[in-house]
């Protein structure tokens, strides 16, 4: 937690009212994103019990599952879910755009959009996640056929759970955690992820203060979770007698109905109140103006979207159960690249996030007092642009003579410290030298160096292109992470073996789900 | 009865001490700082009633959906007189599965006195093969207390080593559980091992014989066959030790406790509150989870950087309470020596903050 957030913390306890840690969006936030409220049945494996879908306020479809420990209708509850996901889906598979790939010497294409997900916190992610690795092995034919779109729900549904591992990606996103990353709350962190009490800091109703309105949302009988877990007294009082009711009522076709129209009134009632909640955070959200390089982020889960379509276009099996060592690793390096450029990123285009960088010491803001934009540095074999700027500041600089510094308004542009004069006056001069950003010639064009006067952010923090690690080939790993995995499947669809897992693939299709 | 055994039957009022069971003794581990707590729990208070009492009821209900599919997952890893559990315990320690093995179910309606020797007879008994025994009765001693502990718990004896064997019916898929509940499974798991190994040393066996290792038997991914994971306790059992020293000191413990302080559910609760702010807790969000105080634990200390979570008190300097942070910040107040520089960054924070969003540059 860094002191301005903690700072944060605190002015939204005394406010009573949740206070700001970004002034812009620092996620991509989709036109109709695919929201998603799951609920869970207690005590079982992931089973799914209901959820309230749709891509609009007013297109809330509800899935139930009425005898939750019932394999066909969880298979049921899966169908149905793919008959709304997968045509979401398909609706980003019209429109291609050109992009630029490797550094810009070639184009490829990939789509022009993205789908996105939201659920309303980190433990709906994971039921996601599960839900994906409960299904997606399963296969059409064979001992416990199901329906065809169960293994591709399962595949993308394991997709998104792997973005949503991936810092700055927005192909998924828990709503607690989309919010905290906007607003500080006056409620420790484990209380921020209740999503209820979550808004009632940031949006209370009338009259109520921040700290009323969380704690008038702990109440489950006035506000239900927010999921996958239900509230134990709803299980016991309310949920337990009806699923019997519905049980029970098998031989009785009125009586059945009756019973399922009940089931059905009651979880929507639960699940209603969070999917009122995840569209209010939609609006807040989307209020927010987006972050510079937002779009360049969300260019990346098209990337990852398009990627992901033409492997499964291609007949590409099912993510395996775990990763090799060399695909682990491989990820686990992606994954840090990822979380530091993001960092990087939300500072260069938030100067609330930039000044927690300050604060530390790895950023300051000063103004330019003297520039010598034409100054040429001829000492080596040819000639080079290298203006020299004087920055004053009243802010600490810990950096030292010879530092590289970046500055948000030229990403492009290295400034080098050449001298760092404390003054009496506890200002601070610093001398940097400029390269980088200022086209080939030995003139700068203009604006591409900062003039006297201008207000300057200076900073450690670097976007620049991070190079990717070396990693053995899958087939050449190491025995000391376990060897080569076993051959990779040629084509998923090709027989499969009675009862045993598809050929090549880790994942058992007639896997048990009880 | 000892003084302090008198104090604290006082503390409780008229009623009989709440009984403990291993969920109750772990949770003893929650916030070990905390001396109101020590002190409530020493006295065997029951805490969900008094936090009811006193306008906080706790919310730790548990959904009968969960209770059943508990059930149903242990009843059926036991069954066949323990084959299939013998087979996952021995291939999980990777010692041959025997032949077979005696099952000595121990529970039974009997009165404890008895219940309490066949347990102490049948793990005491040098025996060599290898054995189950279900529903042990086993004993701990709580701040002066002996408490019973009922485990629907299996001690298995396996090449001279008993082994505590935990049945959940949290799953493991592909490998990986909650970790929440495994740790919690740990901590109460460590509360088996330290009560078996009382009850071997007590009888003059050593009490190593009790591995920290404790098997963790889980449904498997999506199913409901059991696989069998290993835990290590060793860090639960020196946490627990500690805790349950540190209550064994009661009288260290009361020597700071207001000599009028109760928490006898029939006081009203007007004076319940009263003599609860006498004695100091120590909250912090985790207590949310833990102790059934917490509600008014945290409505006590609000207004206390701690009830934001301790990161965000590091964060602020270690400063107590929130007005002080942001009378410090605004250079409002002047700062103690000691708080001198966590005052400067909060300045510069603060005017750091007011900046940005101020549209202030860069
Ligand atoms: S809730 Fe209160 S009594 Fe319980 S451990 Fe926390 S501070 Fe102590």
């Amino acid at each position: 937690m860094s002191t301005l957030r903690a700072l944060a913390k605190a002015q939204a306890l005394a406010a009573g009212v949740a206070q700001p840690v970004a002034t812009v969006r620092h996620l991509h936030l989709a036109e109709r994103p695919l929201v998603l409220v799951p609920l869970a049945m207690a005590g079982e494996a992931n089973a799914p019990l209901a959820a309230l879908v749709g891509a609009a306020p007013d297109e809330a479809r509800l899935l139930i599952v009425p005898q939750p420990r019932n394999r066909q209708q969880r298979f049921a509850f899966a169908a149905e879910l793919a008959g709304i996901l997968l045509p979401y889906l398909d609706s980003f598979r019209g429109v291609t755009e050109a992009a630029p790939t490797d550094r810009g010497r070639d184009v490829r294409h990939r789509y022009a959009d993205a789908p996105q997900l939201l659920v309303p916190n980190p433990a709906g992610v994971t039921f996601l996640r599960l839900l994906g690795r409960s299904t997606r092995f399963r296969r059409p034919d064979g001992d416990h056929p199901v329906h065809p779109s169960v293994p591709l729900l399962g595949r993308w549904l394991t997709f998104f759970a792997e973005r949503a591992e991936h810092p700055g990606s927005a192909a998924l996103l828990a709503m607690t955690e989309a919010l905290t990353l906007h607003w500080a709350t006056g409620q420790s962190a484990v209380e921020d992820l209740h999503l209820p009490a979550l808004l009632g800091w940031i949006d209370p109703p009338a009259g109520l203060t921040g700290a009323a309105a969380a704690a008038r949302a702990e109440d489950p009988t006035i506000c239900p979770p927010a999921g996958p877990a239900t509230d134990p007294d709803f299980d016991n009082r309310l949920l337990a007698p009806t699923i019997a009711a519905y049980a029970e009522a098998e031989a009785d076709p009125v009586a059945r109905a009756a019973a399922y129209a009940e089931l059905e009134r009651l979880l929507r009632d639960q699940l209603a109140p969070t999917w009122e909640l995840m569209w209010r955070g939609v609006g807040l959200l989307r209020a927010l103006p987006p972050g510079g390089r937002v779009a360049g982020r969300w260019d990346g889960d098209k990337d990852a979207f398009t990627g992901y379509a033409e492997h499964l276009d291609a007949g590409g099996g099912p993510q395996p159960r775990r990763d090799g060592a060399v695909a682990a690793a491989v990820r686990l390096h992606r994954l840090e690249r990822a979380l530091t450029s993001y960092a990087v990123q939300r500072a260069y285009d938030d100067p609330l996030v930039m000044a927690e960088h300050r604060l530390t010491g790895e950023a300051f803001v000063g103004d330019v007092t003297l520039a010598d934009p034409k100054r040429v540095d001829d000492t080596g074999k040819r000639p080079v642009l290298r203006p020299r700027i004087q920055v004053v500041t009243t802010e600490p600089v810990p950096m030292p003579v010879g530092a590289t510094l970046w500055s948000p308004a030229r990403p492009a542009q290295k400034a080098r410290v050449v001298f760092v004069t404390p003054g009496a006056d506890g200002k601070t001069e610093v001398v940097l030298e400029l390269s980088g950003g200022m086209g080939r010639g030995l003139t700068a064009p203009p604006g591409t160096v900062p003039e006297v006067g201008e207000r300057l952010c200076l900073t450690t923090l670097s976007d620049a292109f991070l190079p990717a690690g070396n990693f053995p080939a899958p087939e050449e790993t190491p025995w000391t992470h376990g060897g080569p995995p076993a051959a990779a499947p040629p084509v998923d669809g090709a027989g499969v073996a009675e009862g045993g897992a598809a050929p090549g693939s880790d994942g058992d299709p007639t896997e048990e789900w009880t | 009865m000892t003084s302090s055994a008198r104090r604290l039957a006082g503390i409780r009022g008229g009623v009989p001490p709440r009984r403990h069971n291993a969920r109750t003794i772990a949770a003893l581990t929650g916030n070990p700082g905390c001396t109101r707590r020590a002190v409530l729990d020493s006295a065997g208070v029951d805490k969900p009633k008094l936090a009811e009492r006193i306008g906080f009821p706790a919310r730790f209900g548990q959904s009968r959906f969960a209770i059943t599919r508990g059930n149903a997952f242990e009843a059926q890893v036991k069954a066949d007189g323990g084959v299939e559990l013998l087979r996952l315990v021995a291939e999980r320690l990777g010692v041959p599965v025997p032949a077979g093995a005696s099952w000595t179910d121990l529970g039974g309606a009997d009165d404890l006195p008895d219940r309490h020797e066949r347990s102490r007879a049948a793990l005491t008994d040098p025996g060599e093969g290898a054995a189950l025994f279900d529903h042990p009765l086993l004993g701990l001693d709580v701040a002066g207390q002996r408490v019973h502990l009922e485990p629907d718990l299996v001690a298995a004896r396996l090449a001279g080593r008993f082994h505590v064997v935990e049945i959940k019916s949290f799953p493991v898929i592909d490998g990986q559980a909650d970790p929440a509940k495994v740790a919690a499974a740990a901590i109460q798991s460590a509360v088996y091992v330290l009560a078996l190994r009382e009850l071997l040393a007590a009888e003059g066996h050593d009490p190593e014989q009790v591995s920290h290792d404790v098997v963790l038997v889980c449904p498997r991914d999506f199913a409901n066959r059991p696989v069998a994971s290993l835990l290590d306790v060793r860090k639960q059992l020196l946490v627990l030790r500690r805790q349950l020293d540190r209550m064994a000191r009661i009288d260290a413990l009361l020597a700071d406790v207001p000599a009028d302080f109760t928490a006898d559910l029939t006081a009203d609760p007007a004076t319940l509150v009263a003599a609860l702010s006498t004695v100091a807790a120590r909250y912090a969000p985790e207590c949310l989870a833990a102790c059934e105080l917490a509600y008014f634990c945290r409505h006590e200390a609000r207004g206390h950087t701690t009830a934001l979570g301790r990161p965000v008190r590091e964060a602020l300097g270690g400063i107590n309470e929130v007005s002080e942070v942001l009378a410090l910040a605004a250079g409002e107040r002047a700062p103690d020596p000691e708080q001198a520089e966590a005052a400067a960054l909060l300045r510069a924070a603060a005017r750091l903050r007011a900046d940005a969003l101020a549209g202030d540059p860069a």
